[in-house]
This record gives structure tokens, sequence and C-alpha cells, in this order.
């Protein structure tokens, strides 16, 4: 059973996404939407947060979050989606979890 | 403690609320413990995860009325009554919090990532307030 | 796939009240069924009939309430939450002796319980909030 996390603020922002990244499991998706997008902004923070990662979670943006904040370089290992692609997100998961 | 990984029948499903905030400052630990109460109440399979700021919800001694506030505590020493049984603290959300020592108001099953990491695997759904 | 969506969090305080209602836009443009859309916590702020939303922004109540009525959304706020927040339909106006009342007829005053069966009967639960 994989899952879908969900991320709506930055890291600078309450423990959420740190707290979330040590529960990935292999298979499992993340999504940054809304604030939580800053954590896939190219800085070198971000890199060092990211690269300890299990190679098989699949990482996402949601873009119209992305477009809203100016973020036009996201990092490049972030697949970004639209409001059907988090749809579809959904429903390839078999549960979603909000960290908010 | 019940088995977290039996399979569910169709209405009765493995719900896991994560609650992550401390006491007082926010109404979620209250409205994740009501969802709690809810399921148990409906007869689904819960498990009470507490983690990050959450564990504080756990401390012993807290005097809630100095602010007007409601004491969660007694509502946590009823969980069992409700068929809650399976109530945890993630281990390192208590140490990073000095917290390994501290005296709880309910008895929890202490657990580590793995652990809990599993739990959401089995999990039909899970919460996170 | 059977979908329910639960939102805690009250129309522009935050963006998860907009983004929840995106997503059932595009759900049920996908072909899914929003099995219940439930308003918990500040969420039932959505429901107000009464809110006024500034002219150069989206009015989110509205919107809500347009989509609930276009694809018959069982659509709930949470008694709790919306007792402790203003949020009456008439009956509990009355019964706590409240001058108005203010309810989306687009909804209705429930409890937890309607979460919980919502959940055992849908594919996916996703909530959004702050």
């Amino acid at each position: 059973m994989s899952a879908l996390h969900i991320i709506n603020k930055p890291q600078s922002r309450g423990q959420a996404l740190r707290s979330c990244l040590r529960l990935l499991q292999p298979g499992d998706a993340l999504l940054l939407i809304e604030d939580g997008v800053y954590a896939c902004t190219d800085t070198g923070e971000n890199r060092l947060l990211w690269q300890n990662l299990p190679v098989e979670v699949g990482c996402h943006a949601l873009r119209p979050d992305l477009d809203a904040r100016g973020i036009a370089l996201p990092l490049p290992t972030f697949a970004l989606v639209d409001d059907d692609g988090f749809v579809a997100l959904v429903c390839e998961h078999d549960k979603t979890l909000s960290w908010f | 403690m019940t088995d977290t990984s039996a399979p569910p029948s169709a209405s009765h499903r493995r719900l896991t609320f994560i609650s992550r905030r401390a006491p007082f400052g926010e109404d979620y630990p209250r409205a994740c413990l009501d969802m709690v109460m809810a399921a148990a109440v409906f007869d689904q399979q819960v498990n009470y995860v507490f983690m990050d700021d959450g564990v504080h919800q756990l401390v012993s001694g807290q005097a809630p009325a100095a602010i007007g506030a409601k004491d969660l505590s007694a509502q946590f020493a009823a969980l069992s009554l409700y068929g809650v049984e399976n109530v945890f603290a993630d281990r390192q959300s208590l140490l990073e919090r000095g917290l390994e020592n501290a005296v709880l108001s309910i008895p929890v099953d202490v657990i580590d990532n793995a652990c809990l990491q599993r739990l959401i695997q089995d999990s039909d759904q899970v919460f996170v307030l | 796939m059977k979908i329910t969506v639960v939102v805690h969090t009250a129309p522009w305080s935050h963006q998860a009240s907009a983004t929840a209602l995106r997503f059932c836009q595009a759900a049920l443009k996908a072909g899914h069924v929003i099995h219940r859309l439930f308003f918990y916590y500040d969420g039932v702020h959505n429901t107000s009939t009464l809110a006024v939303s500034a002219q150069d922004e989206i009015d989110i109540p509205a919107e809500w309430q347009r989509l609930i009525r276009e694809h018959e959304i069982d659509t709930v706020a949470c008694v709790s939450s919306a007792l402790k927040r203003g949020i009456l339909n008439d009956t509990e106006a009355a019964r706590y002796e409240r001058t108005a009342s203010n309810l989306s007829p687009a909804a209705e005053i429930s409890g937890l319980g309607q979460l919980i069966d919502a959940t055992t009967h849908s594919d996916r639960v996703v909530n959004f909030g702050a």
C-alpha cells in the first residue's frame, strides 16, 4: 500500500516537512502544494534537504502554486502537475496524508 | 494492544490519527481527539499516535484551569473505555523535547520510526492533525 | 473513485479552502464522485451564507455552494465546529436562542460520525488544512 504525502508549508513553518520525510517509504509519492512549493526552489539548503530521499519516492509540485509565487525554475527532481494531476496522484496511491 | 495488521471488513477500517500539535495553543489536539473517539464509537480499528509537539499533550501535571482551558488528560483516561487501546508516542519526538523520562498521563507504547512507518502502511486512512 | 474531501480552514484566511475547491472541481471533471464534503474545524465557515467577499476576490463560499448544488454533493458542517464558530441552521439557532441562522441550505449540520461513515465508504479521503 503506497501513500501520497501532501505538504503545504515550507520547512521554515513547523516540522511538517521534516516529519513527513522520515516516514516516507519506497513507492510513496510527495506533493508540494500552496506554500509548500517553496521547498522545491533551487537553493543549496533545498538541494541538501532532498538528497537523502529514497530513490523510489516520486516528488511532485503543484504548478498553479509555483506560477502564483513566481517560481520559474524549481528543482528538476520535481515533476510539475496541474489540478488534474493532483487528482490522479490521489487516485494512484492507496491513501493520502496531508501534513499541515 | 489490538493487532494493527489484521485485515479490515467492509465497514471496519484501520484508521490512524496522528496528533502533532501542542495542547492549548490551538484547538487541533481536541479536534483530533474528537475524531479518534468518533472512530472508536463507530467501531473502527483505531491507532492514535502522538508525534512532534503532540507528545506535549501527554505530559502529566498540567493545570489548564490556569488559562481557562479544558483538561485533555481526563478524556485520554477514557480512551480505553471507548475501545481505543492502540495509543502510541513517537520516540524521536519525545527525545527531541526532553520527554523520554517524563511522567505521562496515560500509558502509551513508545514507538520508533520504523514502527510508525508500518502503522501508516497498514492503515486504510491516516489523518494528520 | 469515490472521494471524501475534508476541509479544515476558513475561506481566504488560508489557501487550503481554495485548493480544496479546485481539487473537487478537477476530480468531478475527471469523472470521480465526491462521496461527501465534510467541513471541520474552521472549515465550517465555508458554509456560511453571511460571508461577503471582496469584489476583486473569488467568493469562495458562493463557489462551494454552486459546486455542491450543481453536483448534488452530500455536504456536512460538523456540529461541534459549527456551533463554536456561530454557523447555525434554524434548529440550532432556536435551540441556543441565537438571533439568526446562517448555514447554507446546501449543507447539513451533523456529527463526526458522518466523517467516519464517509471514510469507510470512500476509496480516498483527502484533507485540506493549515
